[in-house]
Formats: structure tokens, C-alpha cells, sequence
């Protein structure tokens, strides 16, 4: 079990407005805990990536208050903490080899070449990638450019990383290899996750903590604890376990008036 | 964690293009242009076509033998002026564009005059460029550079704007100075745009050359392609008209074969347009 710590990003209030008046998130109360693997959860428009977005700093709320490790979003990279962010796509530089993409943040932040190309090789180890460090995307499928994503984000060693569907473009066999590659990274590194699914079961799978979001306004429904234990595997996904947290939560999701219907497993 | 089945099989093989297609490629506008001289000679021929109204090929190849000093110096000219003035559109033409991205507003006030400048003919211009610069090969120079800046200026704009915005996003998140931003994103995503207006540029910086030169009419030393067509035009010299513009039609092509080849050379390595297509 971990301990309750401060949290690492709060929102109180959170709201984001369009300029067309569409309301994108609306009252949004949330304590993201420091180690867990957070899970939101929603049909399409209910602003599950706007919120994590807002998380990153990359979309500014027009209501309500963030605070990051219990200060100002600016100050974070200050005082050590580091963001991670995987986007929908793997958004790598075509021109450039895997090390020169994994190596970008680290690049971007000064940090000489030496240790910069430790860095990356140890992150491109962690995402089995080693043997491609030559390679540009485009020689690589689309689950190796994922997990070179995935490498580009932990290279910093970030205490948050925020996932946005990573891997809802993948296919069924893939995503799960990579979901639990993912969980492997999660429990070693000690870090923090919020990720942003319209998979039931990759919510179930993943997390320690689900929150199921509602569109018109964009808002959370509810939370739910996924208490199954640590370490699991494919036999946790046909468990009897599995199935009631699969049911309950799509009980949830379809209140929500959900377009996201569990799959088939 | 299993590390991925076999991901050797996962990786794409750049397979060669395929030898004939390459075959093919040359083969084909060869055998045009082979019926076509043949059908040309045939008509001048049969017809007994007098030289002064239309030369057969192979007297325009015999002229082209005879008056070889004589043209190879004037192609020198030409050659040379459009280079340097494809040079000079290129540099000011990535420069102007590096402006117009630093800020809305700056491109908003220049860009009308950027294509002012591209729709006002350069045979108007050209008089008063020859009038206000002394030296009449810098006259020409700037005549063709004028011509050719326009593509390089809007697509090198254009591509320095098309950036992947997950990518920009990325560099957002990362906290990248503005000069970063430009120098490890914008300037490669632009690239295979510049490459685009580097191709065009490269015939108009020819094209502007002949006319500045038709427009100045130097003659003596210095005298380029254009003048041996003015001249040979006035004299009837068809053939030797011929044989020039079959010269100016040739610099043309290897000065587009050569940003070609440049333009693979960046390139081929990750941009799609170079990649050898699927079969």
C-alpha cells in the first residue's frame, strides 16, 4: 500500500470554457495521489483530454484554481519535479533517429550530451528498444514508435506522467502487451499516472483509481478505488475480480450516457 | 514483461526501387524524344523546308558544333547569372520567410508585396533595375533573383508554419526557448517545402536571366544566351537561334536535375516524397 502523501496536482473548481460557449469541463474537484495510477475514464466530448491537458499545462481553465506539489504550475521544473506526456500519437521527429527523439526533452533542457545519452539509453532500455536506437520512426510499427513515445517521456525521470489514449490506436494484442509493460514501469519507477482511456478494460487492467467522466458539461461522475492487488497479469484479466470492477464501472460509464461500451475481452 | 515477440519482424525493410521502373524512367522520355527529332527531320526534309524558316535537327546539332566557343561562353554568362542570382533569391528568400514567422503581424504588412513583387512582369522592371545598378551583370543578377524569390520566400513560410502541433505541443511542454523551437523543429519540418520552391526558383532565376539579358541587350564580352538569340534572330541565323535556345533549354533541366539531386540528398533519408513508393 502506498502512503498518502500531499497531493500532486489539485483542482478545485476547475472549469474551461470555449470562446463559442461550449463548456468543456465544468466544477471539476480532483486530488491526483502521489504513486497511483489514476484512470479517467468517458464517452468522447466529455473533456477527459482537455482535463489532462489542463494537467500539463497546456490548456489554461478559466475557473477555478491547480496547484502542482502544492504551488504554481512555473515553479515545478524549479523545484526538481519533472511532467511526462504521451499524446494519442507518437508525435516523434521523422527526421531524427529514436536516441535524437528520446533525447529531446534532455536536449531542450541543456543537459551536456554525455549524460544526456546515458539517460537515453536506459529509457530506451526500459521500453526494449535498445536494438532500434539507430532507427528512424518510420522504420518502426506503431506499437515500437508508442513505446519510443513512452521512452521520449520517461527519459526525464518524470513524478507525473500523463498518458492521453496512448494506445487507442493500436490493436487489441498490442495494447495489452503494452498496458502491461506500462504497469512494470509504473510499479518500478515509483511514479505518478494519470491516463486517459475510453477502454473499460484497459481502465480496469491499469489502475488504482478510476474516475468516470460525464459530457455537457464535461464533469466527474464518480470515482472508483480498483483495490485488485499487485502485480497483475493476463490472469487478472478473466478473473472474477476483473469482472465485477468491469461491470461496475460500466454500469457508471452507460449513466453517463456513454458511446463507450466495454469490449469484448 | 516480455520484451516483444520477434521485433525484428516488426521493422519495415527500405526495399530498392524496382531496376526496371528505373529503366523506364529514362528509357520512356528518351524514345520521345527520339520519334520526335526522327519526325522533325523527316518533315524539314521532305518538305525541303528552307534552314532560315525551320532547321532540321541535325543542322542545329552541326551548328551547335561549329559555334561551340562562341555559345559555351555565352552559356557561361547566362549559366552564371541565373546560379548566383538562385543563390542570392534562396538566401534572402529563407531569410525574408524566417521574418515572416517570427510574427503574424510582419507577414501580414510584407506578404502583399512579397507576391506584388511576383506578379509585376520583370520585363517592366528590368529597364529600371539596368538604369539604377551601373554594372549591368549585377543589373542581371538582381533581375533573375527578383524573379526567383517569390517561391522560395512563400513556401519556405509555408513550411516553417506546417509543424505537427503534438510535436509543438512537445516542445511546449518541454519548455523550448523560441530559438529552439525554430532551429530543432520549425527549420526541418520546413524543409522539404523549401526543396519544392528551391525547384521552381530554379527555372524562373534562368528564365529571368534570358530576359533581363533580352530586355538589356549586352552585347561583346559579356554576352549570354539571350543576346546570341537577338542576334542570331536579326542576322536569320535560324540554326544558330535554334542551337542556342536548344542550349537554354538544357541549362534549364540540369539546373532542375541538380535541386532535384540536392533535394534528395536532404531528404531521402525520412521524408516521404523521396521514399521509394510501395509497390
Amino acid at each position: 500500500m502506498r502512503a498518502p502523501s500531499p497531493a500532486v496536482v489539485a483542482l478545485r473548481g476547475v472549469g474551461k470554457a470555449y470562446d463559442n460557449g461550449t463548456q468543456a469541463l465544468a466544477d471539476i474537484d480532483l486530488d491526483v495521489r502521489h504513486g497511483e495510477f489514476l484512470t479517467l475514464i468517458g464517452p468522447s466530448g466529455c473533456g477527459k483530454s482537455t482535463l489532462l491537458a489542463a494537467m500539463a499545462g497546456l490548456a489554461r481553465p478559466t475557473a477555478g484554481t491547480m496547484a502542482w506539489w502544492g504551488g504554481n504550475l512555473a515553479h515545478t521544473g524549479a523545484a526538481g519535479r519533472r511532467i511526462g506526456f504521451v499524446f494519442q500519437a507518437p508525435t516523434l521527429m521523422p527526421w531524427a533517429r529514436l536516441t535524437a527523439n528520446v533525447r529531446l526533452p534532455l536536449t531542450l533542457a541543456g543537459m551536456p550530451r554525455a549524460d544526456a545519452d546515458r539517460a537515453v539509453a536506459v529509457a530506451l532500455e526500459r521500453v526494449h528498444l535498445t536494438r532500434f536506437a539507430d532507427h528512424l520512426p518510420r522504420q518502426l510499427s506503431g506499437g515500437m514508435q508508442m513505446r519510443a513515445s513512452i521512452a521520449r517521456a520517461l527519459v526525464t525521470e518524470p513524478d507525473l506522467l500523463l498518458m492521453d489514449e496512448p494506445f487507442g490506436a493500436l490493436d487489441e494484442f498490442t495494447r495489452q502487451r503494452l498496458d502491461a509493460e506500462l504497469l512494470a514501469l509504473w510499479s518500478a519507477q515509483r511514479m505518478t499516472v494519470v491516463f486517459v482511456t475510453h477502454s473499460i478494460q484497459e481502465a480496469v487492467f491499469l489502475s488504482t483509481r478510476v474516475a468516470v467522466m460525464a459530457a455537457h458539461p464535461g464533469r466527474i461522475l464518480a470515482t472508483f478505488d480498483m483495490d485488485a492487488p499487485f502485480p497483475r497479469d493476463d490472469a487478472f484479466r478473466v478473473s472474477a475480480e476483473f469482472a465485477s470492477h468491469a461491470q461496475r464501472l460500466s454500469a457508471c460509464v452507460a449513466s453517463a450516457g456513454a458511446d463507450a461500451m466495454p469490449e469484448a475481452s | 514483461m516480455s520484451a516483444v515477440g520477434g521485433p525484428g519482424s516488426e521493422r519495415v525493410r527500405p526495399d530498392p526501387r524496382a531496376r526496371g521502373e528505373r529503366l523506364l524512367r529514362l528509357a520512356a522520355p528518351l524514345a520521345v524524344a527520339i520519334v520526335f527529332l526522327g519526325a522533325w527531320q523527316a518533315f524539314v526534309t521532305l518538305n525541303a523546308i528552307p534552314p532560315y524558316i525551320v532547321p532540321s535537327p541535325v543542322l542545329v546539332a552541326r551548328t551547335l558544333y561549329a559555334d561551340r566557343s562562341l555559345l559555351a561562353s555565352s552559356l557561361g554568362v547566362t549559366m552564371q547569372i541565373a546560379l548566383i542570382a538562385l543563390v542570392l533569391a534562396t538566401l534572402a528568400g529563407v531569410a525574408t520567410a524566417l521574418v515572416f514567422v517570427q510574427s503574424r503581424i510582419i507577414e501580414m504588412s510584407f506578404f502583399p508585396y512579397a507576391i506584388l513583387l511576383q506578379v509585376t512582369p520583370i520585363v517592366a522592371i528590368a529597364p529600371l533595375i539596368i538604369i539604377w545598378v551601373r554594372d549591368t551583370r549585377i543589373a542581371l543578377i538582381l533581375c533573375a533573383a527578383v524573379v526567383a524569390v517569390f517561391p522560395v520566400i512563400s513556401n519556405t513560410t509555408l513550411g516553417l508554419r506546417s509543424v505537427d502541433p503534438g510535436l509543438l505541443n512537445f516542445f511546449r511542454l518541454s519548455r523550448a526557448t523560441r530559438w529552439q523551437t525554430l532551429w530543432r523543429l520549425r527549420v526541418p519540418s520546413a524543409l522539404p517545402y523549401f526543396f519544392g520552391g528551391l525547384r521552381i526558383a530554379s527555372g524562373l532565376a534562368l528564365i529571368g536571366a534570358v530576359v533581363a539579358e533580352f530586355v538589356a541587350g549586352t552585347g561583346g564580352q559579356g554576352a549570354g544566351l539571350a543576346y546570341q538569340i537577338l542576334l542570331a534572330g536579326i542576322q536569320l541565323n535560324i540554326p544558330r537561334l535554334f542551337a542556342a535556345l536548344t542550349l537554354i533549354a538544357l541549362a534549364g533541366v540540369a539546373m532542375f536535375a541538380a535541386t532535384v539531386a540536392l533535394s534528395k540528398i536532404a531528404l531521402a533519408r525520412w521524408h516521404e516524397s523521396e521514399l521509394p513508393r510501395d509497390a
